[in-house]
This record gives structure tokens, sequence and C-alpha cells, in this order.
């Protein structure tokens, strides 16, 4: 019934969908290799739920093709794809035990007794809960309960793994702890990943791959150091934290020049942009300045403590400067 | 366990209202009535021994339960469709459904028991509408009879049902029934596996609110029934207002309350018994 699992690539093939005239996905086409951890990256409403959706059976693409190995899954029903799919929230059931919860994937597909069982038990062990089996998950905390939502994900085995923003929903401490986790699983069990999330330094630090999203269109796909290092665009370069858009005015050259706060330091009277402090933030051993030039353009730069000979203060004036290896050039936009 | 309780919670804050109605307004009344079937004509329990030995009081009391177990599993299966649909389709149509379902809760039960007349007489629409295609040539018996008493009534309490369902699927995450057949199961299994058991606390509401409702019920089956069919609560009225036995017809009426309160009391036990199942 299911495709080998060892020959299925998955691949999107231009697809697109509408929501009455809102393009919410637009010609989006991209090959997940198999064992990959690929990431979805884009701001609230850029389609990456839909794209998941598409892949996952519960959306049906106006136009376009989902392929896995050779086979058009495109329109098959979501309980035929064999994924495993984390949805936002968790989506536990609240009158199964969490044993059951993560037996469900195996009853439905005629795994029982022993078999059944015995991996249930491993998925359990694999995410940590091994003992929590017999209790419902409002009896678990948050993190336990996303932890029993990944087990049920896995457990059967699927081709595949999709995860929409599995860890928005939790605290700082508790997503970094599952963030190891997760990538920790990953190479376990060797499984393709697909993952949604809109904070960048989940993806740029979890993905094999990262898809930048932008208005339903794929923008930049690539690897994080590819993607950290040469954003494509403006856009891409300012999700990734790229603070400071330098005009043609303060640069002399055509375009703009993305320069990160960190590439931007304090210069002697050598500086080729000055400016005003307006604003700075103490981050352990490290200073965050934000100042204004005089045309009104707002420059964040950091400063070292233990490099710096003098620490410039709210109102004062200082000089910036920047190395060209540190500088992408961007064409105005 | 705390949380557990909370489906219970709902239940009795269902039929809180209707209770709290019926400590204040009938408390004199009923316990006057209690008081009365014990010591009209004579002090004792004469009443309840008569009411225990005749025929005709167990076969009313028959027809009572009966009708009352159908109205409600009629009424629960229709209501759960209309429910289901109300919780599943887009905003704009849910208002209206909602709306439809609300209104039909405000018309008279009287106009309500008079429109079915309108259907279902000799004379009726339907009847005229069978004879007319040639279907039939003599009017079918849709009028004073169990029939045309399950009909009103189940249009009676179909709004009664609806609420408590469609209050209870309201809360359920849409995501879990996507969730169950991303992990493999079908349409129907995911119905049945995932949506059905989350819906069974508001089926529980519903039946015990329009079971009550049946039991005790007087206007349409007075009306629909024609005298042939009497229940209880007919029953009842026509011993106090035309036999003028105060005696039997308060020890009928206190029967009826002992059998809603025990019912209640039954029924809070298998609610209980949920969560060993643990819904919620
Ligand atoms: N059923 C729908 N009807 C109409 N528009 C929709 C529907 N579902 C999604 N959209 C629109 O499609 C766009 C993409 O939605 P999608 O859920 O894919 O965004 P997202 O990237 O997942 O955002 P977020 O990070 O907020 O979850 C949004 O603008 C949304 O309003
Ligand atoms: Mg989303």
């Amino acid at each position: 019934m299911h495709a080998n699992p060892n020959d299925q690539t998955l691949s999107v093939q231009g697809i697109n969908k509408r929501y009455g005239t809102f393009q919410a996905l637009n010609d989006v086409g991209i090959d997940v290799k198999r064992g990959e951890f690929l990431t979805l990256l884009g701001p609230s409403g850029s389609g990456k739920t839909t794209l998941l959706m598409s892949v996952a059976g519960f959306i049906q693409p106006d136009s376009g093709r989902i392929m896995l190995g050779a086979q058009d899954i495109t329109f098959a029903a979501p309980e035929k794809r064999n994924f495993g799919m984390v949805f936002q929230g968790y989506a536990l059931f609240p009158h199964l035990k969490v044993r059951e919860n993560v037996a469900f994937p195996l009853k439905m597909r005629g795994i029982r007794g022993a078999a059944a069982t015995k991996s249930v038990a491993e998925a359990l062990e694999l995410v940590g809960l091994a003992d929590k089996g017999e209790r419902y998950p409002r009896e678990l905390s948050g993190g336990q309960q996303q932890r029993v939502a990944l087990a049920r994900a896995i457990v059967f085995q699927p081709h595949l793994l999709l995860l929409d923003e599995p860890l928005s929903a939790l605290d700082t401490q508790l997503r970094g702890q599952l963030q190891t986790e997760l990538k920790r699983l990953h190479r376990a069990v060797g499984l393709t990943f697909i993952y949604v999330t809109h904070d960048q330094g989940e993806a740029l630090s979890m993905s094999d791959r990262i898809a930048v999203m932008k208005d339903g269109r794929i923008v930049q796909l690539g690897a994080p150091s590819a993607l950290y290092n040469r954003p494509a665009n403006r856009f891409v370069a300012e999700f990734l934290g790229v603070e400071n858009f330098l005009p043609e005015r303060l640069t002399g050259r055509q375009g703009l020049l993305a320069v990160r706060a960190s590439a931007l330091s304090l210069a002697g009277k050598a500086g080729r942009i000055s400016a005003r402090v307006s604003d700075l933030d103490y981050h352990g051993a490290e200073i965050r300045y934000t100042a204004q030039t005089e045309c009104g353009l707002s420059l964040r730069f950091n400063l070292s403590l233990r490099d710096a000979a003098h620490v410039p203060q709210e109102n004062e004036n200082v000089t910036l400067d920047w190395q060209e290896k540190d500088a992408l050039p961007f064409p105005a936009a | 366990m705390r949380i557990l309780a909370n489906p219970m919670l709902r239940y009795w804050l269902l039929i809180a209202p209707a209770l709290l109605a019926m400590a204040v307004f009938y408390f004199y009344p009923i316990s006057h009535v209690l008081w009365m079937s014990v010591t009209l004509p004579e002090p004792g329990v004469s009443n309840f021994e008569s009411l225990a030995a005749s025929r005709s009081v167990q076969r009313m009391l028959w027809t009572t339960l009966r009708i009352a177990v159908l109205s409600t599993m009629i009424s629960l299966i229709l209501a759960y469709f209309v429910a289901y649909v109300i919780s599943t389709v887009d905003e704009r149509r849910r208002r209206l459904l909602f709306m439809g379902v609300v209104i039909s809760l405000w018309i008279s039960v009287l106009v309500r028991a008079f429109a079915w007349f309108a259907l279902l007489r000799n004379d009726g629409l339907i009847n005229q509408a069978l004879i007319g295609m040639g279907l039939i040539d003599r009017p079918l018996p849709l009028m004073w009879n169990e029939f045309a008493v399950l009909v009103g009534m189940v249009h009676y309490m179909l709004p009664l049902a609806i609420l408590p369902l469609y209050s209870g699927m309201q809360s359920i995450d849409p995501r879990l029934v996507a969730a169950a057949r991303g992990l493999g199961a079908s349409r129907m299994t995911a119905f049945w596996k995932i949506w059905f058991p989350l819906t069974l606390p508001g089926v529980f509401a519903a039946s015990i609110l329009v079971f009550i409702y049946s039991l005790g019920f007087y206007v349409t089956p007075a009306l629909l029934g024609g005298g042939k069919k009497m229940m209880v609560a007919e029953y009842i009225k026509v011993q106090i207002l035309e036999v003028v036995n105060w005696g039997l017809g308060s020890a009928l009426a206190t029967l009826l309350l002992i059998f809603v309160l025990v019912t209640l009391a039954i029924v809070s036990r298998v609610v209980d018994l949920r969560k060993v199942f643990g819904a919620g």
C-alpha cells in the first residue's frame, strides 16, 4: 500500500493554492532529501502551514503536484500518506491515555498485541516518558505533552515527520531543551523532518536546509550557513537578523549594503559614518547600541567591553566603520 | 480527579436552572401534593396500593416510559446530526442554523402541536398529498395515536437536545480529528474513535434533559394523542380535574417525582463511571 520507504524523496512541484483572490501558495517547488532536516521559515501568514498541510494531505493544491518517489500523492487521503505529523498545540486525544495516544497510529495500521506494546514502549523511551504511559494528556506538563505528540508521530516509523511550530507554545528554557531532543531524535531515527517555525534562531541551529517563505513563495532555499552569509535579498537578510542596511549616500556605492550589528564597529576619526548614540543596553560582556545618523537613519552596533578603550554614553557622537568582507551588497529595493 | 469532575459540573449546570425554578416555584405545591397523596381520602398508603393494583395505571405508566424513551432516543439521534452540522459548517451558516434552533425553541408548544394537526389530520396536508399522488386511497391514521405523540414530542425536544450537544461539540479541538486522520484513521474511524467519545458528555446531558422533560410532558401528548394514548401527566390531570380523585392524582404525581429523582441518581452514577474511561 505504501511506497518503499527507501526510495522516497518528497518532491513538491509548482503548487498553487488560492483562497478566494488571495494566493496563499504561489508556485512552490521543493525537493526534500531522505533523512534531511528541512525547515520552513517565514513570517506569520507566509504560507508555511498551508504548504505543510498540502504535504500532509489536509489541503489540496489548486495546481501542481506532490510526488513521493514515483508516486503522485497530490490528492491522496491524509491517512494513506504514512506521514507523522505534530500539530501546533499538540492535538493529543484527551480521552485516551498517553500509551493509547501513542498506540493510536499503530492500531490504525492493524498492529496490535505484543508488537504494538513494544513499539509504544520504545517510542516513549525515546522521548523520555517511559513511566508516563498510564497518564492522561492533561496530567502532563506542556513539554511532556509535546513529547507525547512526538512519540505518537514517530511510533509507526513514518516516511516523513511534519512538525508545525511544535515548540512555539513553550517557554525559552523548555524550548531549548526540546530543540536539543529533536535534533538527537533526528539523528537517532534518521527520519526526514519538515519543520515549520518563524523563529530564525531555531531554524539556523537545527536545520540541514532552510526554505525562507514570503507571501506564499519560497524566496531562498539553502543551508543555514549559506543563508546567513549570503542572504538572497533584503527580506531574507532582515529575517535572519541583519540589523543595518546602509544606503548609497553613506557607502558611496550602488545599492544597499547589509551590515550586522556585530560587524559595525567604533572607529577613530577615520570612520565612514558619524552618528549620535540614542540608546544602549548591557548584555553581559557586550553593549548593544542604537545610534542615529544625521539623515535620520537608525543604526545598531555592538561593543565588547573587553576590548573597548572608551565606552560611549547616550547622546555622544561616534564614528563607525565596517570591513568590506563583513558587508553584503544588495540592489536597492 | 478535580478536572475530571468538570463534565459532571457541566451537566448539573445545564439542568440547574430547571432544578432551581422547580425548587422556588414548586416547592410548596409539591410538598402539598406529597402530603395529599398520603392523607386523602384517609391517612395511609391506600392510594399507592390502588396504583399498584390497577392494570390501567400500569399500562399507562408503561406507555409513558416507552414514549419517553423512544422520543429521547429519536430526538438524540436527529439532534446529533444537526449539532454536528452546526459545529462543522462555516461561521455564516452556523449562525443561521443556530438561529433556526433557538427560534424553534421560542415557538409556543401549543402552536407547534396545532401545526402538526394541520399536517397529520385525515384531511391534512400529508394525507391529501399522498392521496393526490395516488399512493394511497384512504387517509393514513396519522393523528391521535402514539405516532403523532412521538412526532410532536420529538419536534419539541429537538432544540433541547441540540443545545447541549452543540455546546459539547463546540469545545472539541477540530485539529483532533485532523490529527487522527494524519495518523492513519479513515474519516469514519476518526469520527468513532475520537469525535464521538468526546461528545459523550453532551450526549448524556441532552439525554437526561430530554428524558425528564418527556416523562412529565403534557400538552403535546394531550393534543396529539387525543386521549387515547394517555401519558402520566394527562392521567394525573384527568384524576384531579375530571374524576376529582385528588388522592390518586397526587400519588401518581409523587410517583413521577420519585422516578425522576431516581433516574437522576442513577444517571449521575453512570456519569461517574465516565471517570473510568477518562473522557472529558
Ligand atoms: N482557510 C483559509 N481561508 C482563507 N485564507 C486562508 C485560509 N487558510 C489560510 N489562509 C491565509 O493564507 C495565508 C497563509 O496562511 P498559513 O496558515 O499558511 O500561514 P503561516 O505561514 O503558517 O503563518 P503562521 O506563522 O501565523 O502560522 C494567510 O494569509 C492566511 O490568512
Ligand atoms: Mg502556521
